[in-house]
């Protein structure tokens, strides 16, 4: 469709800004529309959003620039990605990849010579319980083998549209191994809005004001007042990393001042971004009403009513399924106005789907996309709570923290805290993948042991374990008693099995590659440190590493902790630090030199000349004893 | 009497509202600093001006003053650390300072003497970025940029033109302006706009307008920029 009349595309660039009510906050969602109706965002499209939304060529470019599912230059009918977690790694993603690029002629990141297909590799798209994976035009295709990527290649030479491809291809499983509260629970839609909306205010802990769903709720309801006690009284944690407590950012919104105009807002961040974690999708997949429910419980509890569910571009595939379960809800009257009868109950939740930048994940940056623009992180404070969503109070929580607010509106907030540990109330689901012979989910009360899990999901011969992804901790067997829970190991949910066969080191270059790829590119310590990061890890890797090299890394580990504006830069050495302390040997194998070498290697640096002249002789290396230098 | 926090164990007032930066400004003490300039919204984004504020790391341009805080900012650890920034800057773009118009009137330059860097120490990106010359009295050269947004506040804040923006992501991130060719000279960008003037690197030059000022006689040549500070 590269050719398309230019009216052709002001045709579909009105239907949609139309759709999106001509709101420049809407932008990501309108470029996404865009570019699945015209495969890619021609120029022709931006003067035309420039026309109609009102905004400079300069913003939209600049948007449309920032996410990697975003094309400017046309990439093909068929955009297909591999996904390139060390998961898919392990499953031998690259393999396949060649093997598809050679079937169908093209290289990889480049578009085919007539225009019709481009593959490259993307990060981690959480499948990694049913990798290797890959994405085609945003639609995910899981359990990919040697035959399956011939199969494509064919379909995508005769110009199959993607409709009809198999719909096996496409098939996602939850992999639920073990249940617990959550992924057991029997919910039925309403029910826990229903236990919130009878809950009273009780003694003992009392929130610091009565205000009720909206200012304007008729006084004497001590629902709302008292749904925030129980979520106080449950010590429930924030389950997207950070583990801040849920109560108190619910209280301090709700809490914050309002100016004229304004009001609060509910944002589920499904982001999911961090590599290894896929528990977010089953949970949106098969217990959506837990986590819309969770959402309109804390509408009710802060006074919102607009709520918002950021959704990894990943997942686009659950897009439909999750507005046709908001639109029962609807019809339910759980969500709309008056909800389940509360005069002035109202509160509706719209879906925006990312496009490919992990850095969403961060919560003002995601706040950022999902007012249409590049998603940086924000200077803080102040925090969203107070200056969030267009300003307003605004609380960012975990698709699984409101899956569990639902549980404790229903249970209660001391049913809830008597389950795991002291200081880590409730359970934790964790997306096991790697070397294990059961990848799924687990949900465990917090306190359980690296070692139970291990012995749960049927991993042998382990050497490590990545919890909570890239920014989390690398885990050795001596540390497998250690547990799950604030305590101890923290999680955001990932983790990530690597058998005795694995080198730690190349696991590490992975992680490395990911965050490169991912630094939002704001601030100088990041988005320059991280690039050298890479090039520290791919010297070593290409035998070029000394013990010099390794100090260069401590030093840009504690630049970027100390200097980095959030969270992505604070954690880009972690992988690095973790298996040097702990791998060792993986990094002395690389370590080849006893002093400096430069990372420049001549005979590498020949390989173009190499292959424009087709030679690979002995004559055309340059062998480097004949400088008698190293041996 | 105002309220006031201590910089170097120096007591420094500031008003409900200033940042560190304004209020260290104001009272003549300097800050290392290349994306923040007082006449806009600071960004935050370069790091120079990263100060500890009661032990925690933060940049100084955007943190507001709190009555009683301790900020340290001279101490050799956090200037070492600025230093490898101004190197970071330095690799990452092609800084040939000898042939550069803007030598001895540069921010980077002068800030990267003032933190004492003798070499770049990393290698160099070589980045292959073009020159837009398109533009009859202004030559843009992208092999200098350092991302400090100011040209992009000021033609958005003060011209309310829009002609700059940042596009990209990560070490790919790059400045694009305001015009489907992507050239210069199809913006409505003019040497009288404020954003002609911003620039504290060698992006945004006036052509025709060459070594008007000998180097030796430049700007931080006659006057480090530790001692620029404007509040003295
Ligand atoms: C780089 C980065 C990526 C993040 N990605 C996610 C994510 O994908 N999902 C998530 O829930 N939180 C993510 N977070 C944490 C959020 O900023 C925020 O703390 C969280 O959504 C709050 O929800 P919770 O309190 O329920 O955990 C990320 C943080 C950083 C710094
Ligand atoms: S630390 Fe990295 S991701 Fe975070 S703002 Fe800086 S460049 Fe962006
Ligand atoms: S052109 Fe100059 S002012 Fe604009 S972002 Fe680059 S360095 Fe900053
Ligand atoms: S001057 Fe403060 S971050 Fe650039």
């Amino acid at each position: 469709m590269t050719d398309m009349h230019v009216e052709a595309v002001a045709g579909i660039v009105d239907r949609v800004v139309a759709r999106y009510r001509r709101d420049p906050t809407c932008m990501v969602q309108i470029l996404r529309e865009v570019q699945e109706a015209c495969d890619w965002i021609p120029p022709e499209a931006i003067d035309r959003m420039q026309v109609t939304l009102g905004v400079p060529r300069t913003k939209i470019e600049g948007v449309a620039g920032f996410y990697s599912f975003f094309y400017t230059q046309p990439r093909g009918k068929y955009r297909i990605l591999f996904s390139d977690n060390i998961t898919d790694r392990m499953q031998g993603n690259l393999a396949l990849m060649e093997r598809l690029c050679n079937n169908l002629w093209i290289e990889p990141g480049k578009v085919s010579e007539d225009g019709l297909v481009s593959v490259d590799k993307t990060s981690c798209t959480g499948m990694c319980d049913q990798g290797p994976a890959m994405l085609v035009n945003n639609r995910a295709v899981t359990r990919l083998t040697a035959a399956r990527i011939d199969e494509i290649a064919e379909l995508v030479r005769n110009k199959t549209s993607l409709a009809e491809w198999p719909a096996d291809y496409f098939k996602v499983e939850d992999n639920i191994r073990k249940p617990d509260i959550m992924l057991s629970s029997q919910m039925q839609p309403g029910d826990a809005l229903r236990a919130a909306r009878e809950r009273v205010p009780s003694d003992g802990l009392m929130s610091s004001n009565m205000r009720s769903w909206r200012e304007g709720l008729p006084s004497g309801l001590g629902g709302p007042a008292a749904m925030l006690d129980e979520i106080k009284r449950a010590n429930l944690r924030g389950r997207g990393g950070a583990g801040f407590t849920t109560g108190l950012k619910w209280e301090a919104c709700r809490n914050a001042p309002l100016k004229a105009g304004h009001q609060r807002f509910v944002v589920c961040n499904a982001d999911e971004g961090e590599p290894g974690t896929f528990k977010d999708r089953v949970l949106l997949t098969s217990y959506a009403d837990l986590v819309f429910e969770g959402m309109t419980v804390a509408a009710y509890v802060i006074g919102a009513r607009r709520g918002f569910l950021y959704l990894r571009g990943e997942y686009r595939h659950l897009l439909e399924p999750l507005n046709a379960v908001l639109e029962r809800r609807r019809k339910e009257n759980l969500l709309g106005p008056n909800i389940i009868g509360i005069p002035g109950g109202d509160f509706d939740i719209e879906i925006h789907l990312g496009a490919g930048a992990y850095i969403c994940g961060e919560e003002s940056a995601l706040i950022e996309s999902l007012e249409g623009k590049r998603g940086t992180p924000r200077n803080r404070p102040p925090f969203p709570v107070t200056n969030g969503y267009l300003d307003q109070p605004t609380i960012v929580n975990n698709v699984e923290t409101f899956a569990a607010a639902s549980l404790i509106a229903l249970n209660g907030g001391e049913w809830y805290a008597a389950i795991g540990t002291k200081h880590s109330a409730g359970t934790k689901i964790l997306s096991v993948s790697g070397d294990c012979e059961r990848p799924g989910l687990y949900e465990y009360p917090f306190g359980v042991s690296i070692r139970q899990v291990l012995e749960d999901c049927g991993a042998s011969d382990t050497q490590a374990v990545q919890v909570s992804g890239p920014s989390g901790f690398c885990v050795a067997p001596d540390e497998f008693d250690r547990t799950i829970g604030f305590e101890d190991i923290p999680t955001a949910g990932a983790f990530t099995i690597f058998n005795n066969t694995r080198d730690m080191f190349e696991v590490a270059r992975n992680y490395v590659h990911f965050f490169q790829h991912e630094s939002c590119g704001f601030c100088t310590p990041c988005r320059v440190g991280t690039s050298l990061l890479k090039n520290l890890m791919d010297k070593l890797h290409n035998g070029c590493g000394s013990p010099y090299d390794f100090a260069e890394i401590e030093k840009l580990n504690q630049l970027l902790q100390s200097m980095s504006h959030c969270g992505l830069g604070h954690t880009a050495c972690n992988p690095v630090l973790d298996t040097i302390a702990k791998f060792r040997p993986a990094y002395e194998k690389h370590m080849v030199q006893q002093d400096f070498a430069p990372a420049f290697d001549l005979d590498r640096a020949l390989a173009a000349a190499r292959q424009m002249t087709g030679r690979d002789d002995a004559a055309a290396h340059i062998i480097k004893e004949e400088f008698g230098e190293d041996a | 009497m105002s309220q006031t926090f201590t910089l170097d164990g120096k007591s420094i007032p500031f008003e409900d509202g200033q940042t560190i930066m304004q209020a260290a400004t104001k009272a003549g003490v300097f800050i290392p600093h290349l994306c923040y300039h007082p006449e806009f919204k600071p960004h935050g984004s370069c790091k120079l001006c990263t100060v500890k504020a009661n032990g925690r790391q933060t940049a100084s341009c955007t943190m507001r003053a709190m009555a009683g805080m301790v900020v340290e900012s001279e101490t050799e650890e956090i200037n070492a650390e600025r230093r490898a920034l101004t190197q970071m800057l330095f690799v990452e773009g092609n800084h040939f300072c000898p042939s550069c118009e803007k030598s001895g009137h540069c921010q980077l330059q002068a800030t990267a003497y003032h933190l004492g860097m003798m070499s770049p120490h990393f290698d160099h990106f070589f980045p292959n970025r073009a020159v837009d010359a398109s533009h009859p009295e202004v030559l843009l050269d992208f092999n200098r940029c350092i991302l400090c947004s100011l040209c992009v506040r000021a033609s958005r804040d003060v011209d309310g033109k829009n002609v700059f923006a940042l596009s990209g992501r990560g070490i790919k991130t790059h400045l694009i302006v305001n015009a489907k060719s992507g050239k210069l000279s199809d913006t409505d960008f003019s040497l009288a706009d404020k954003a002609a003037q911003v620039c504290p690197v060698g992006v945004i030059l006036t052509k025709r307008k060459g070594f008007a000022v000998p180097i030796g006689e430049r700007s931080y040549d006659k006057q480090p920029i530790g001692e620029t500070v404007e509040g003295r």
